[in-house]
């Protein structure tokens, strides 16, 4: 800007755009500090490439899952259906593998898989604002009826699958195939994280997401399509927990109705350490991303090290903790 | 109904035998208001006068029963506010309504973004705010600044830039100065002439009568639902104007009977907190109303909260009767002090609690055997100060948020009495009330520090912090002034004007 004037306040200024930095740059610091903790106190297989890679796609799942809550949760909702919604869509996946006639069509089954987790998000979506019930409880419910759905579809087995590609979207890599650097899951979610920062960053239904969050009256004031904007991003947000159920199917090679228990919580404290607010108007694809990493470091650093599982999950608890009182007592400095 | 093809143009607004009933209530029985172009119309009257519900007639949030609405001479009906708005309506509330994570610009286009296939076209949105911004002669203020971050009065700007954007034909500012330090209220008078010269109409609701008289060209009185009086302002005293709210001669607004100061109750010396207050001394007695004064952010509440314990103390001391020692709410109400919070919404009372709930909140033993609460008793207690401080509800069972302002704030007074504290800490205690609360709020201040020895009540000692110059002179027995964060020497009323508590408080500084 030309125009700007130049007052004393301009220091000010400065060091209000400082904190933000600060604030943007939090979670990664905190993904810098575990990792190099277990780089030096872990083992030297902590380290080494290989480990890495299974540490990014595992976090893959629930990063793709974390995507869709990012959405949802600067929109000051939430979403508890995740969990059941990747489980149905690896039960999809199979179903449709095993129905697809003599050569199986692994991309129409994902397509499927898909569509059907996003149908779901839509049906969240639509109960949320044609009954005006929070999201809260909508999502408790279709928690378990998408749950029961898909133990329905797969009459509570797990269902086998013909090998396809599929498998191997998130397997580690064959040797002659490096040149990846990393499986083909893991680009997808990074191409998806890149479209997903970018649509809320420089569209309208981004900038409308933080407009609802924020302060939905406003919105509507304004003339944002409020509903509008909450059933899109209900339905992407069934739509990546769909793309997360692919990856899980592709981890697990069948289709598992029990599978996922309690990911959208993990899904959730990803968004929530990576600066998303409960009560909407702020969080970041970046930041849920380091957020999934962070937990994802620490469940390898510790298995590496041995340490049970017990510990991993106290750990992972003092993290959350840790991470919203130090998002608090940051925000607190900055008013100040 | 007026012929439209006379020669001048038709008013901007005509609002004409509006009535609206709610239930058995009758807010607006036949109103009829008329607002040019190029004019501004102050509306007065006081809380549950109807103000409100004819301007949310006007936005489209209620629908009238009858009576009609032309705006530039055509029929208008809005269904609701969004149409409301896209006619032209623009409302700026005392809560404003910004999306407090978005930027300036992001607020000022908001719902209106110049887009291509829904990807937001950012140089536009950054002219077409930049444009807007300037129109108030505010360029300084930064159109990709988180508006959260933002002073109040910068964020009422964005609301104004916003109504600009959305073209706006009819401005309604909503006690718009209620939370501006006087500076901003002399910058936001200046832009409403500004605005006006180019056309705009707008009305302007306030409690504050001598603002009203300085910016308005006409008034319109509104009293129980009807107009009562309408005129040019310079032909209405402000006299005139609380006689026709009240529907009555105010007299001896400000009571005062003989207080005798009696022992110390409070003593502050050389107190410091965080950032705010610097240094501050004062002495409180028995049977006094020592006032505060001060410019926004003087660090009048925040020296409350300290003494409250709301707020860290660095450095100084802080005698309570006998008591020194760290303070806290819980330890402070023990010793007999209470706080009247100047955000009565946010953190005086517990809004969807009943009266009852709220006013036996910070003391609930006494009302039942064995440390019981009996709702019975609880009610019991209430009624006294129900009657005593004239609440207007259906019983001590009735929610705070639905009360009006002025009945809420009387909740929460009733508190401080039915804790029975000796020492009240009142922040703002009339900020946003009607005249017929505040002096019901005046007449009680008085009533505590004298006491009544036939009803064997001691008096009590009030610290009352006011930006209201007038109340603090028309009711306290002493006045200190704070300026940035140091208090001033406390003058005895008799020997002090407003002009002089003015120039203190402003410190070097001489605003025009």
């Amino acid at each position: 800007m030309k125009s700007e004037v130049r007052s004393p306040k301009s220091g000010i200024a400065r060091s209000v755009a400082w904190a933000e930095w600060l604030n943007r740059l939090g979670p990664l610091l905190g993904l810098g500090i575990v990792f190099l903790l277990f780089a030096l106190i872990g083992p030297e297989s902590f380290r080494s490439a290989r480990n890495l890679e299974t540490i990014a796609r595992q976090t893959t799942i629930v990063g793709m899952g974390a995507l869709g809550m990012t959405l949802i949760i600067i929109a000051g909702g939430i979403d508890l259906s995740v969990g059941s919604i990747v489980a149905l869509g690896t039960v999809v996946i199979a179903w449709c593998l095993n129905r697809g006639g003599e050569v199986p069509h692994p991309l129409a089954a994902a397509a499927v898989a898909v569509a059907a987790c996003a149908g779901c998000g839509l049906a969240n979506g639509l109960l949320i604002t044609r009954l005006r019930v929070v999201p809260f409880i909508v999502t408790l419910g279709t928690m378990l009826l998408v749950r029961g759905a898909a133990k329905g579809l797969s009459r509570e087995q797990k269902i086998d699958a013909p090998e396809t590609w599929l498998n191997e979207l998130l397997a580690s890599l064959p040797p002659e195939r490096r040149w990846l650097i990393v499986p083909a899951g893991v680009w997808l979610l990074i191409a998806m994280s890149l479209l997903v920062a970018l649509v809320l960053r420089f569209t309208r239904l981004g900038r409308h997401t933080f407009a609802v969050g924020s302060n939905e009256q406003t919105a509507r004031l304004c003339g944002v399509p409020v509903d509008r904007v909450k059933l899109a991003i209900y339905s992407l947000g069934g739509l990546f927990g769909g793309l997360a159920g692919v990856m899980q199917f592709s981890r697990l090679t069948v289709g598992d109705p029990t599978v996922a228990v309690g990911l959208e919580l993990d899904v959730i404290a990803a968004v929530v350490i990576g600066g998303g607010s409960l009560s909407g108007g702020e969080g970041s694809v970046l930041g849920s991303l380091v957020g999934a990493l962070i937990m994802s470091v620490i469940r390898s650093g510790c298995s590496q090290m041995g340490l049970p599982n017990w510990v991993q999950e106290i750990i992972t608890g003092i993290i959350i903790i840790i991470a919203v009182a130090l998002d608090r007592l940051r925000r607190s400095r900055a008013t100040a | 109904m007026p012929d439209p093809s006379h020669s001048s143009p038709p008013p901007r607004l005509e609002m004409h035998d509006i009535s609206k009933r709610f239930g058995a209530t009758v807010a607006l029985d036949g109103v009829s208001l008329r607002v040019h172009a190029g004019e501004v119309l102050a509306l007065v009257g006081e809380n549950g006068a109807g103000k409100s519900t004819l301007m949310k007639v006007l936005s489209g949030a209620h629908q009238p029963d009858s009576g009609q609405m032309r705006l530039d001479g055509q029929p208008f009906a809005p269904t609701n506010p969004l149409e409301a708005r896209q006619a032209g309506i623009a409302m700026i509330y005392q809560e404003l309504s910004l999306a407090p994570h978005l930027s300036v610009e992001e607020n000022i286009l908001l719902g209106m973004e110049p887009n291509c296939w829904g990807w937001i076209r950012r140089a536009q949105v950054r002219q077409r705010a930049t444009a807007a911004l300037r129109q108030l002669a505010h360029a300084e203020i930064r159109p990709d600044r988180k508006v959260g971050q933002l002073p109040v009065a910068a964020q009422q700007l964005v609301e104004i830039a916003r109504a600009l954007a959305v073209g706006c034909r009819i401005l309604v500012l909503d006690e718009p100065t209620s939370s501006l330090t006087r500076q901003d209220v002399r910058r936001l008078f200046e832009l409403i002439q500004q605005l006006k010269q180019r056309g705009l109409a707008i009305v302007y609701i306030s409690h504050f009568l001598e603002e009203v008289k300085e910016v308005s060209d006409r008034i319109a009185v509104l009293r129980d639902g009807r107009t009562v009086g309408e005129g040019p302002t310079n032909e209405l005293s402000v006299d005139r104007i609380v006689a026709l709210m009240v529907g009555r001669e105010v007299r001896d607004l400000y009571p005062r009977s003989t207080r005798t100061p009696g022992e110390v109750l409070l003593e502050i010396s050389e107190l410091a907190g965080a950032s705010i207050p610097v240094s501050a001394s004062l002495a409180l007695r028995r049977g006094e109303v020592l006032g505060i004064a001060g410019l926004m952010g003087a660090g009048r509440t925040e020296l409350l909260r300290c003494v409250f314990g709301l707020e860290a103390v660095c450095r100084g001391q802080i005698k309570v009767g006998v008591h020194v020692g760290p303070a806290s709410p819980v330890r402070r109400w023990a010793q007999g002090v209470g706080l009247l919070s100047e955000d009565r919404k946010q953190e005086g009372l517990a809004l969807s609690l009943s009266i009852a709930d709220n006013v036996t909140l910070s003391r609930l033993t006494g009302l039942g055997p064995g440390g019981l609460v009996l709702p019975r008793r609880q009610a019991q207690a209430t009624r006294r100060w129900i009657d005593r401080l004239d609440i207007h509800c259906t019983g001590p069972g009735q929610s705070v948020s639905s009360l009006s302002g002025g009945n809420q704030q009387k909740v929460a007074l009733a508190r401080l009495l039915q804790h029975g504290v000796d020492v009240l800490l009142l922040d703002e205690p009339t900020r946003g009330i009607d005249v017929a609360a505040k002096a019901t709020i005046y007449q009680l201040v008085n009533e505590l520090a004298v006491g009544s020895a036939a009803e064997g009540r001691a008096p009590k000692g009030v610290l009352l912090v006011s930006s209201y110059l007038p109340e603090l002179m028309g009711i306290c027995d002493r006045v200190a002034v704070m300026c940035r964060g140091n208090l001033g020497p406390a003058h005895p009323v008799s020997e002090i004007d407003e002009h002089a508590l003015m120039l203190e408080a402003t410190g070097q500084e001489i605003i025009t």
